[in-house]
């Protein structure tokens, strides 16, 4: 990190270890923020429970540090409630794709304005090395001793084949790609997962920083409105495409939610007609 | 034939009983609506199948001279409307219960010579109008006629209900209904079935709604703008309530995919400002477990309403039971304070869920409104609710630089912020936190100084308890306890026993007890508790926190409500010993 960013805290004792992706995913983050020129009062981040659920604790912005897997529900009714929000939802691929994977399906059908960034490290991280959603067949962890014998959940299809607004993946040892992949996933109009492959040096010695960069390759030449060829280049196993999978722009839940539909004032700020209530029902 | 007259009752209960989809409910509605605007004084209650067709299910509708509002044992006149109906009610038919109906219907099930039988061939009359479905509105027009309502008053009722049908279905029901006029007026001046209630003398227009529309007002009165919550019976009448009204009070509705969602959203929106609320019933407040602790930690106000059912699992899912006040007092791990109220009226059910919101936003804390299936769909009329005794009470600040969301304060309560109001930035966290909400693992410093400052805010809450309510003399000798719906069937048992020792306490808050409460009970020679469950759970609270014992208990537990009678019945007897 150069120059000082306004969402750099100081004196903070981050509980990462040293090596571990989310530092790269945490300075981009804060980069792509600065460059779309979001100011921290305005910026919520919510996060559920983990080690990627700690990123809100270390950027200098309002957050929502909820529960393990309920971070969308939470993004969601936020984004509703005050729409002037940048909502942004960050937390591990337990988290997102295991405890909370029904919000995960049902926030991509209601298609809010936030965005949902993912740090899949393939692991449990902070409770020491589990098997994820995402873990490989046959890796092995303290529990899974005779390694894992589920298939691994694939977020991206699972994403478009719900037709959701917009889905792409990058790689946290690419910061450069990260970013522009940030950027572009908040700037876009409704439900923006980005799924982020993040090595975790400590307890994932499978998914390594030289394993993924043996298997990570760029799209292109890629239709990202081609619902059937982003289906196809998801469901890749061997390798790990990187880029925007699939865009499909549509009415967002806040401008199909009737609340918003003539009065853009958020409801907060509304207050409630008495009056009317007496006429109503006196 | 005198033998038909009801004109020395001063209240008359009316059951309707037959098979889901047969249009009962139809009936219920059209007859409490347009009596009530008669000016009868009317209430009603249900008790139905968990299915969609078929099975047999009942209404109750009491015309009084009196205000009503509970459920009594005794039938005037039964209609059964299927050939289960008078096995599903035979313990509630006496030589004195008027049934009307088809042969066909009872024939096999009584002795049609010993019973009041008038038989009407419903279907057949039906038909002649044009189809079975208008044998409804004959009944309608039936009972409508016995009370000599103001035909006006039926005919824009039956207009109203039918507009979207056409004027050909709006004129088949107005000859259905005349058709009901006719055969009661025969009736009346060949079997001698004679009505006399009194229609009440207030002037002003009463309000007639179930528990559910009333919890709903409440909460549109309370300011609710966001409600989010996933359909489980009985509280899903509060949730189409205000779906319903969303567009007239800019209130965001939306159906959950489960309730540990709705409550994390619903949290997620208070956090944003939002006077937010969920309603559920006990397996799904069972989920929100997590969620209710997030709140206690995050001191994040929201209203969760709990309309109860019978438990363990799926148990009763359309019976009623006030089986889930352990689970709501108990729910969440950690400490941390919380309210529960339980109203008992349909009054207290508008000015509680009202006050739900207040309390939430000044305590930031969760409140908890425990009702229960016979409460949600219990209507009867009551005067409107005075709106300039209420207001919205919003304790939300605009944060400056350096704004600590859980700054230590006197009474542990921390100016409430929201994010994007002010240059502070509002950090929640659901880890154990600093003043400024990051994530700490001080444990001697910070951990108990949070602890401390969460139960301070109880402190608070305990100076600003609800009193119960005692109706009778403060001197008495006896005393009934009782919380939450069982409210209107006590007083009622206990205005027929009419004894000037024996007074009723009733708790609309239950948690945290107001300080009298063991005043109260030590001045009386016995106290009875009375509730809807099988352990007395109000008892176990009770005895936790005043270390009074209550050893007399009524309790019921089948899945149906106390009636009056069975009250009046079991408060005699220990009276007696
Ligand atoms: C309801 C609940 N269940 C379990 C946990 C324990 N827990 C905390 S984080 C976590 C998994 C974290 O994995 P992930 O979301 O992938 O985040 P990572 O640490 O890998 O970044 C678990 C199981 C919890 N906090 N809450
Ligand atoms: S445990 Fe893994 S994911 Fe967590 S900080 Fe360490 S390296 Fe990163
Ligand atoms: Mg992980």
């Amino acid at each position: 990190m150069s120059k000082k960013n306004i969402f750099d805290m100081d004196d903070i004792d981050i509980a990462w270890c040293p090596g571990c992706g989310d530092f790269q995913i945490l300075t981009t983050l804060k980069e792509a923020l600065v460059e779309l020129d979001i100011k921290p009062n305005n910026l919520v981040l919510v996060s559920g429970i983990g080690q990627a659920a700690k990123t809100p604790q270390y950027l200098n912005c309002n957050f929502f540090n909820g529960l393990h897997g309920r971070s969308l529900p939470v993004a969601w009714a936020i984004k509703a409630t005050n729409p002037e929000l940048v909502v942004i939802a960050e937390s591990g691929d337990g988290c997102s794709y295991g405890e909370g994977g029904n919000h995960f399906i049902h926030t991509v059908r209601r298609n809010p304005n936030i965005t949902n960034f993912v740090h899949n490290n393939m692991i449990y991280g902070l409770t020491k090395g589990q098997a994820s959603p995402t873990s490989r067949f046959g890796m092995k962890t303290g529990i899974q001793v005779d390694g894992v014998i589920l298939d691994p959940f694939n977020p991206l299809t699972i994403a478009i084949g719900l037709d959701a607004s917009f889905v792409a993946r990058t790689y946290a040892g690419d910061q450069k790609h990260m970013k522009e992949m940030m950027i572009k996933a908040i700037k876009h109009k409704g439900y923006a997962l980005l799924d982020i492959l993040q090595p975790c040096v400590s307890f994932n010695k499978l998914n390594t920083y030289q394993w993924f960069k043996e298997r990570i390759y760029y799209l292109e030449n890629h239709d990202p409105t081609n619902r059937l060829e982003a289906l196809k280049r998801a469901a890749e196993v061997e390798k790990f495409p990187l880029g925007i999978f699939y865009v499909n722009e549509k009415p967002t839940f806040e401008e199909n939610t009737e609340v918003y539909h003539t009065n853009k004032k958020p409801i907060y700020k509304r207050e409630r007609d008495l009056k009317k209530f007496s006429e109503k029902f006196l | 034939m005198n033998s038909f007259s009801l004109e020395d009752k001063e209240d008359i209960s009316i059951v309707l009983c037959g098979a889901a989809g047969q249009g009962i409910q139809t009936v219920e509605q059209f007859l409490t609506h347009v009596l009530q605007e008669d000016g009868y004084n009317v209430a009603a209650t249900k008790e139905y199948m968990s299915r969609v067709r078929g099975g047999t299910n009942s209404t109750e509708i009491r015309i009084s001279s009196k205000r009503v509002s509970a459920f009594v044992d005794r039938i005037d006149i039964f209609i059964p409307l299927n050939k289960t109906a008078i096995a599903r009610q035979r313990k509630r038919i006496t030589k004195d219960t008027i049934i009307i109906s088809e042969s066909e219907l009872i024939k096999d099930e009584i002795d049609i010579s010993k019973y009041k039988v008038i038989e009407i061939p419903w279907t057949e009359l039906a038909q002649e109008i044009g189809s079975k479905v208008y044998l409804n509105t004959i009944a309608a027009g039936l009972i409508a006629e016995l009370f000599q309502l103001d035909q006006e008053i039926g005919k824009k009722y039956l207009r109203n209900r039918f507009a979207s049908k056409g004027e050909e279905i709006i004129q088949k029901n107005f000859e259905a209904f005349n058709k009901g006029c006719e055969i009661a007026d025969t009736l009346i001046s060949e079997k001698g079935l004679k009505i006399a209630i009194k229609k009440s003398s207030k002037k002003d227009k009463e309000l007639l709604y179930n528990g559910a529309s009333a919890v709903g007002m409440g909460a549109i009165a309370g300011g609710c703008n966001f409600i989010c919550s996933y359909p489980m019976s009985p509280s899903t009448g509060v949730l189409v309530f205000l779906a319903k009204h969303a567009h007239d009070f800019d209130i965001l509705v939306e159906q959950a995919e489960d309730e540990i969602a709705a409550i994390n959203a619903g949290l997620g929106a208070a956090y944003a400002g939002a006077r937010a609320m969920v309603t559920t019933s006990g397996g799904g407040f069972a989920l929100m477990g997590e969620g209710l602790s997030l709140s206690g930690i995050i001191e994040t106000p929201i209203v969760i309403h709990v309309a109860q059912r019978p438990g363990p699992g799926t148990g009763l899912p359309t019976r009623t039971e006030q089986g889930d006040l352990e689970l709501v007092l108990y729910a969440g791990h950690g400490d941390f304070p919380r309210i529960i109220l339980a109203p008992g009226s349909l009054q207290d059910a508008f000015y509680i869920t009202q006050k739900a919101f207040n309390l939430a936003d000044k305590f930031q804390v969760p409140v908890i409104i425990l009702t229960d299936q016979y409460f949600m769909d219990l209507y009867y009329n009551i005067p409107p609710p005075d709106i300039s005794k209420i207001s919205i009470e919003k304790h939300i600040t605009k944060t400056e630089k350096g704004y600590k969301r859980y700054k230590y304060t006197e009474n542990g309560i921390s100016p409430r912020g929201i994010p994007g109001y002010g240059e502070g930035l509002v950090r929640a966290d659901s880890d154990e936190h600093t003043e400024d909400g990051f994530i700490t693992e001080d444990l001697d410093v910070t951990r108990v100084k949070m602890v401390e400052k969460r139960l301070k805010k109880f402190d608070e809450v305990k100076k600003n308890v609800i009193p119960p309510d005692l109706l009778g003399t403060d001197k008495y000798k006896t005393l009934i306890i009782g919380w939450g719906s069982t409210f209107t069937a006590i007083k009622e048992a206990l205005d027929i026993i009419a004894d000037k020792e024996i007074s009723f306490l009733h708790f609309k808050q239950v948690y945290p007890l107001h300080q009298k409460t063991k005043e109260f009970l030590e001045k009386a020679e016995k106290v009875i508790i009375i509730e809807n469950n099988v352990t007395s759970q109000f008892s176990k609270l009770i005895k936790l926190y005043t270390g009074f014992e209550i050893k007399n208990k009524i309790l019921k537990f089948n899945g149906m409500p106390f009636s009056v009678e069975e009250l009046v019945e079991k408060i005699k007897k220990i009276e007696e010993v």
